[in-house]
């Protein structure tokens, strides 16, 4: 038995409406078609009059989350696809997000964002869209990278009394499997050291994780060792555990998918060089994706992201430093 | 309509044969009465035109070139999108014929400032712009705020909503609660019609009616098709929540062979007639599909990886 990574997705919203109930689910297509990547398959069935297939309305659809949440409901709200969330984005970042500053009410939602590029998807299918969320205060954001992760983080984010972005990004929903879901992961707010090593540090969340580790098995072959740490959440980051990092191997590299125009990467890059100045060897170096709209055409849309092979061409030349 | 219905069987065809199509395919069987009864009424160049996920046959009729579905279906780098944008998200904007974002309801106020910028400049003269959304796509605050904008301004646009009853799975009374979507053109001060989409005769009459209003100058006009949708959301989907009873029902008909059964039996042409122009619009679609088959999908080393017209505002690289 082995279990993906958007069947955990679906387990963990199991978990969620059979063990409270105030939980419901509002989304498109999400009820008996279960939605349009199967994350709430069945669940309409096993929960009768808690899955809601939504108009297409994303700004409705976020608004009545938070009306919700005032009245002690913890919606979880399933975007189809991340890139869609932008038309619900002021009622993210103006209502749900300062909810709690205002007026001392806690806004318990969870919205839930396919998201990140696969081959064919084009620029309105593709975007990953933490780091704009990230700037807003009052959101907490999510970028599971692993089976377990994308399970425990989701029960987390649930129980949250805080609006939560959980990033799920689509390329890893059925390629990444797990023997179980195992035990409970770290808690929200801790980064992971998914590979231990020496010489350099690369500091990644999401599908990202997983060309980091590749690239860091090619670089073994040369005889470096690079650890990599996921960051898990990118609101909070775990600034200690990646500083702590750097401390053990002076370099950094920060990849994100994401446009290259400030963001996540960026923000790693600020906060060692003001808080860990001391202990880099070397300038620290950032990975993103090219400043275009994400390509439809694979030939584009590969050579858009950060890749295995690029990955390692930057710590290359980082080491060489 | 037939070379639409050709040319997206072909498309489907070569997406589940697997290779060059990579992404969805999105067919508007079913649905090409409705539009090409729009496409046709729209004059290249001076008329501006928002088609949409299921408008193959309004696009036809409006006069986009097969080269330019298929090189975009197949990620050509010669086609209008240059493998950047693909399947239906295309268009060449400055000849009239916008390139549908996903996000739905976007183009309803984008064909809007076109017409007021025309009026603006005093080059509005009798043009019109027309768009279409379906059923799901009025459910969102774009579709209310451009077409609220539409009327307000006055401006001759015509939207046509094809109400195929579904949203990819999800039913019209999951998307809206009155009776019919037409009655929505009262509350924004637009004049509706609905008509039976699956009625080639029907529609004709609809769209030449709405487009002439708007062109007199009487502001936005709303054209409500009721029919089914004959093929899955996209080609990835069978389908299977449409239950029976609606696959039965009297919006089932298929447009194409309801046409053509009125085109022999009003002696306008005979059955072989009719075969010869299907022959001939396979060999059409054929012609362009083996062509482009043989065009340069893009190289990422001579794409250009700019997003910004101003090259002088454009930054380097920010890669490691
Ligand atoms: C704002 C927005 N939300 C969600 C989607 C995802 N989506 C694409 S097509 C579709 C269903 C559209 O249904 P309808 O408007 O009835 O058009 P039809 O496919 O039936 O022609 C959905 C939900 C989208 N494109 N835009
Ligand atoms: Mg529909």
């Amino acid at each position: 038995m082995s279990i993906t990574y958007l069947e955990a997705i679906r387990e963990a919203q199991y978990e969620a409406l059979r063990n409270n109930p105030s939980v419901f689910l509002y989304g498109q297509d999400i009820g008996s078609f279960g939605g349009a990547f199967k994350a709430t398959k069945n669940l309409n069935k096993e929960f009768p009059g808690r899955v809601f297939d939504s108009p297409i309305s994303e700004d409705a659809m976020v608004g009545m989350a938070v009306g919700a949440a005032v009245e002690g409901a913890r919606p979880i709200v399933e975007m189809q696809f991340a890139d869609f969330s932008s038309v619900g984005f002021n009622q993210i970042v103006n209502q749900a997000a300062t909810l709690y500053w205002r007026t001392s009410t806690p806004c318990p939602i969870t919205i839930r964002m396919p998201s990140g590029g696969t081959a064919g998807s084009g620029p309105f299918h593709s975007q990953s869209m933490e780091a704009i969320y990230a700037h807003y205060p009052g959101l907490v954001i999510v970028t599971p990278a692993t089976v377990e992760d994308a399970y425990w983080m989701l029960l987390d984010s649930i129980a949250i009394n805080d609006p939560v972005i959980y990033c799920e990004h689509k390329f890893l929903y059925y390629h990444l499997k797990a023997d179980e879901i195992g035990t409970r992961t770290l808690p929200i707010g801790k980064a992971r050291i998914a590979r231990p090593g020496r010489h350099a540090t690369i500091v990644t969340y999401s599908a990202m994780v997983h060309e980091a580790l590749r690239a860091a098995e090619e670089l073994q072959l040369d005889g470096y060792s690079i650890e990599v740490v996921d960051l898990r959440s990118v609101k909070p980051m775990d600034t200690d555990t990646i500083l702590a990092s750097v401390a053990r191997t002076g370099r950094l590299l920060a990849v994100g998918e994401a446009f290259p125009w400030g963001g996540v990467t960026a923000e790693i890059i600020a906060r060692v060089a003001s808080e860990g100045f001391h202990l880099l060897d070397a300038p620290p170096m950032r990975l993103n994706s090219k400043d275009t709209p994400i390509p439809y055409h694979p030939n584009l849309w590969k050579a858009h992201r950060p890749t295995i092979a690029t990955i390692a061409a930057a710590l290359r030349r980082l080491l060489r430093y | 309509m037939l070379l639409s219905r050709v040319l997206e069987e072909k498309l489907g065809s070569l997406y589940r044969a697997g290779g060059r199509i990579v992404g969805g395919v999105y067919l508007g069987k079913g649905q090409e009465a409705f539009s090409a009864a729009l496409g046709i009424q729209l004059r290249k160049g001076r008329d501006i035109y928002g088609p949409l996920i299921r408008d193959q046959a309004g696009r036809i009729a409006f006069g986009e070139s097969l080269l330019d579905a298929v090189r975009t279906y197949l990620g050509a780098v010669t086609g209008p999108m240059r493998g950047r944008d693909g399947n239906i998200h295309r268009g060449r904007p400055k000849e009239g014929l916008m390139a549908m974002i996903s996000h739905l309801g976007s183009l309803v106020s984008v064909v809007a400032g076109g017409l007021f910028a025309r009026r603006l400049a005093g080059t509005l003269h009798d043009s019109v712009g027309a768009t279409s959304i379906g059923d799901g796509g009025t459910s969102t605050g774009a579709f209310h705020e451009g077409l609220n904008m539409a009327a307000v301004e006055k401006l001759p646009l015509v939207i046509s909503v094809a109400n195929n009853q579904y949203a990819y799975s999800t039913p019209n009374c999951r998307q809206y609660a009155c009776v019919d979507l037409v009655d929505r053109a009262k509350g924004y001060g637009v004049q509706g019609v609905a008509v039976d989409a699956t009625d080639l005769g029907q529609c004709l009459e609809a769209f030449d009616a709405a487009v002439k209003r708007a062109r007199n100058g009487e502001g936005p006009q709303m054209v409500v098709g009721h029919l089914l949708r004959l093929s899955g959301h996209g080609e990835h989907d069978d389908a299977s929540y449409i239950p029976e009873t609606a696959r039965k029902g009297p919006s089932s008909v298929d447009c194409l062979p309801a046409a053509e059964r009125r085109i022999i039996d009003e002696g306008w042409m005979n059955e072989n007639e009719l075969k010869d122009l299907f022959t001939e619009a396979r060999g059409k679609v054929d012609q362009a599909v083996a062509k482009v088959s043989k065009e340069a999908t893009p190289d990422p080393f001579k794409e250009k990886w700019q997003a910004l017209s101003s090259e002088e505002l454009a930054e380097g690289h920010h890669e490691a």
